[in-house]
């Protein structure tokens, strides 16, 4: 935009003020002012997001709503339009200028970042709000607040920043934000665990980035997102080769972020931070940065097909795998931790048929229903007294009646049920997915039966939780206050209503960014195919939760004589396939041994130890000789003064040279 | 003044003599055990440099020569000030100023 300004600065900068404030000065101040600094903070820059974005957005591009039909290529397939091309820069200075390397510390808002930044910053807010009363009689009050602001910050710049670098350091620091909260309760071992496991795990996805940054580096001379597409688009012959490793290189770094196959391992681990902190960062944003990352280089995946249909299969696989994982969880988190796996395995699948769009709307979709089944969880877990566990729960619809209704609300929605959000953006992937030939098909059954088992399992907990009789009766569960409430209920809202924008619409709006979307109307198949497919996925759902209905409702000892029937089965599933156990086994011994061995004994021990050894050895032998000339008599040293400076004096004033002359030894100094 | 330093003695016997005072007083700091004689023989170096300091400056006809010497007394007066009493003070705790059995800090 010429001239005006949109103060982008501001949506990080208002977190990262909050985070130095409460961070450094938290412990001393009063709880109301650290819960003021906190909460204003996340809605400060939710603000500057609707402003930066929203308004200003809408005003210059009155346009931007009204779908037009272009034809591409005089293709059958006819593309929804693109919104005007839209992309706003702010730039703040130079970070790195060497040689042909120019990297700048700039922002970019445009459809994309927009919609990540409304999705971060107003969630945010709202999960902000409810850490208000989940964590009120926490010790670590005001340092989990600057935590949770410290990750915004990062969140947002991961999101605006205009190239991969910038982006690298929001990545690293959610990355962070997220180890310091998973492990916020330091005192238990398995959180403190938990954290480093996330982190490690996280920096083998790292690794894959930095990589391919290097690669574009080396063959885009640029980092920045902008002129990485310009230069794509200018040469057609960028297929395959170097731009599927780079894509494949990235892929490894989103795996690891957003938890997909084979780095997912981590993620249900995270579960052991605070439940705000699973709704916030293991849920609804920054789970998501891999999905944001991969539509962000969409450029780059476009250009490598074998890329792309990595991506789809990884997300295909991961969505089914963690579904089935997650249909004999017992803990409530856990299940919603390998839903969350299976949610983003769906954003990944879109990502892989090329339908970024729809990703980002199920992306989206799946903050708002996912944060509130996270945080209506931990409101069944504050009022259960910290437990965790399903099997002690149950009757809790009457005693915990808002949390029972908007959590039904989040569950419909996750299954896939018309009209609630997930429906919409769930379907468009699947839809997406449908088109895309022999694989595509294979991948939308894949995404149906994953449907399927979400459906199950997801009316599993709520039959679970909240009906039946409670198997816990000297537990008095009391609902929870409203400032755990009011974000349910808001999110709820957002759960039943965020789906009805409706795909043709998101799509456009997004279009400039990501690519066009395939419209219905004139695609193969038509309305018609649309339809039909919609209605095989709500009828899928409704069939999965007749079955938990008939499972945990109707004949509640069922689900313990299927697992007596199939042990074997019922084994690998609650054992999550033995995953954790294989990586120990072929990765993380092998690597212990290698480092307590090789790196512990021989290098370590041996090697630097004995050369340590040896100059220990070598400086004690030598004070040992030079401590006799400290004998602590001043007169010794004043006659080694002397004697020094005699010695000095004899060397300026006698002629050596004539004197060695003389004696028949001719020094040549240098030549001379 | 030229009469004082008349072209019959050579610079060098100065300087020379200088030496030998200097190389007197290094001797008698080095060898001698009474802490005063110490503290005298140190004096006897400082002069030994103000001779050489002057010799010089009626040399090169330069006056700053000269000042300094000027300088070097009034340092050798504070530190012999300074100096007795420091060794009034160690005789008083000591009893004692032999320089070999006053080898600790503290008093």
């Amino acid at each position: 935009m010429n001239g005006s300004n949109f103060y982008l600065w501001f949506i990080p900068a208002l977190p990262l003020a909050g985070f130095v404030l409460n961070g450094l000065l938290g412990r001393r101040l009063p709880k109301a002012l650290v819960t003021a600094i906190a909460l204003l903070a996340p809605l400060g820059s939710f603000l500057a997001v609707l402003n930066a974005g929203f308004l200003e957005f809408l005003h210059t591009n009155p346009q931007i709503m009204i779908p037009l039909t272009i034809h591409l290529n005089g293709h059958d397939v006819l593309l929804r339009p693109a919104a005007n091309p839209y992309s706003y820069v702010e730039t703040f200075g130079t970070w790195i200028n060497v040689g042909t390397l120019h990297i700048d510390f700039s922002f970019v808002l445009d459809q994309l970042s927009l919609i990540m930044l409304l999705v971060i910053t107003g969630v945010g807010f709202l999960i902000h709000i409810y850490s208000v009363g989940y964590m009120a009689h926490d010790k670590g009050y005001a340092r989990y607040f600057s935590y949770l602001n410290l990750f915004l910050f990062f969140m947002t710049v991961l999101v605006l920043a205009g190239n991969a670098l910038l982006m690298f350091v929001g990545w690293e620091g959610v990355g962070l934000a997220s180890y310091l909260l998973i492990g916020f309760w330091f005192n238990k071992p398995s959180a403190a665990e938990a954290g480093k496991k996330a982190f490690i795990v996280n920096r083998i996805g790292d690794v894959g980035f930095l990589i391919a940054m290097f690669y574009l580096l080396l063959n885009f001379g640029t980092l920045t997102f902008s002129e990485i597409a310009t230069k794509l688009g200018q040469d057609p012959g960028w297929t395959g080769g170097v731009v599927t490793v780079i894509c494949l290189c990235l892929l490894l770094g989103a795996t690891g972020k957003s938890a997909q196959l084979p780095l997912y391992i981590w993620l249900p681990d995270a579960m052991e931070g605070p439940t705000p902190v699973s709704a916030l960062i293991h849920a609804a944003t920054m789970v998501t940065a891999g999905v944001y990352m991969i539509a962000r280089n969409h450029v780059l995946f476009d250009h490598s097909p074998f890329a792309l249909n990595t991506v789809a299969i990884i997300g295909a696989a991961t969505a089914l795998f963690a579904a089935t994982i997650a249909l004999v969880q017992t803990d409530i988190k856990r299940v919603l931790a390998y839903s969350t796996i299976s949610q983003l395995g769906y954003m990944f699948l879109g990502c892989g048929v090329a339908a970024y769009s729809a990703a980002v709307f199920h992306l989206m979709t799946h903050a708002f229903f996912k944060a509130l089944l996270f945080l209506a969880a931990g409101s069944v877990i504050h009022a259960m007294g910290d437990e965790q566990d399903m099997r002690k729960m149950g009757g809790l619809r009457k005693k915990l009646p808002v949390t029972f209704w908007t959590m039904t609300a989040g569950v419909i929605a996750i299954a896939g049920i018309y009209p609630f959000a997930g429906f919409f953006s769930k379907d468009a992937i699947l839809y997406s997915a449908f088109q895309q030939g022999s694989l595509g098909k294979a991948l939308w059954f894949v995404g149906l039966l994953t449907a399927l088992l979400t459906s199950f399992y997801m009316f599993r907990l709520w039959y679970l939780t909240f009906f039946g009789e409670s198997r816990s009766p000297e537990v008095h569960p009391h609902e929870s206050p409203w400032s755990m409430l009011g974000p349910l209920v808001i999110l709820a809202l957002l759960s039943i209503t965020g789906g009805w924008i409706g795909m043709d619409r998101f799509g456009s709006f997004l279009g400039s960014v990501t690519g066009g979307t395939i419209d219905p109307a004139t695609a193969a198949g038509g309305k018609t195919l649309d339809l039909a497919l919609s209605g095989v996925a709500v009828a899928v759902a409704l069939i999965g939760w007749y079955i938990a209905y008939a499972f945990y409702s109707q004949k509640p000892q069922r689900p313990a004589e299927l697992a007596a029937a199939l042990p074997s089965g019922y084994k690998l599933l609650s054992n999550k396939y033995y995953v954790d156990e294989f990586y120990g086994a072929t990765v993380v011994k092998p690597l212990l041994a290698f480092s307590t061995y090789f790196l512990g004994w021989v290098v370590d021990k041996a090697i630097l130890g004995g050369l340590a050894w040896l100059l220990g050895g070598i400086s004690l032998f030598s004070g040992a000789l030079l401590q006799r000339w400290q004998s602590g008599n001043i007169r010794s040293y004043a006659a080694w003064l002397a004697a020094g400076a005699a010695a000095l004096l004899l060397f300026v004033v006698v002629p050596w040279s004539f004197v060695l002359s003389r004696l028949g030894i001719h020094l040549n100094w240098a030549g001379r | 003044m030229s009469s004082l330093f008349s072209q019959d003695v050579p610079l060098s016997w100065y300087l020379l003599l200088s030496a030998v005072l200097f190389a007197l007083g290094v001797l008698g700091f080095l060898i001698k055990r009474n802490l005063i004689t110490v503290f005298m023989s140190i004096e006897l170096m400082l002069n030994a440099v103000n001779l050489s300091f002057v010799t010089f400056a009626h040399q090169w006809h330069a006056v700053k020569g000269q000042i300094f010497v000027f300088f070097v007394m009034m340092v050798a007066a504070a530190e012999a000030a300074v100096g007795l009493a420091i060794i009034i003070a160690v005789f008083r705790a000591r009893a004692t100023l032999a320089v070999d059995r006053i080898d600790l800090m503290k008093l």
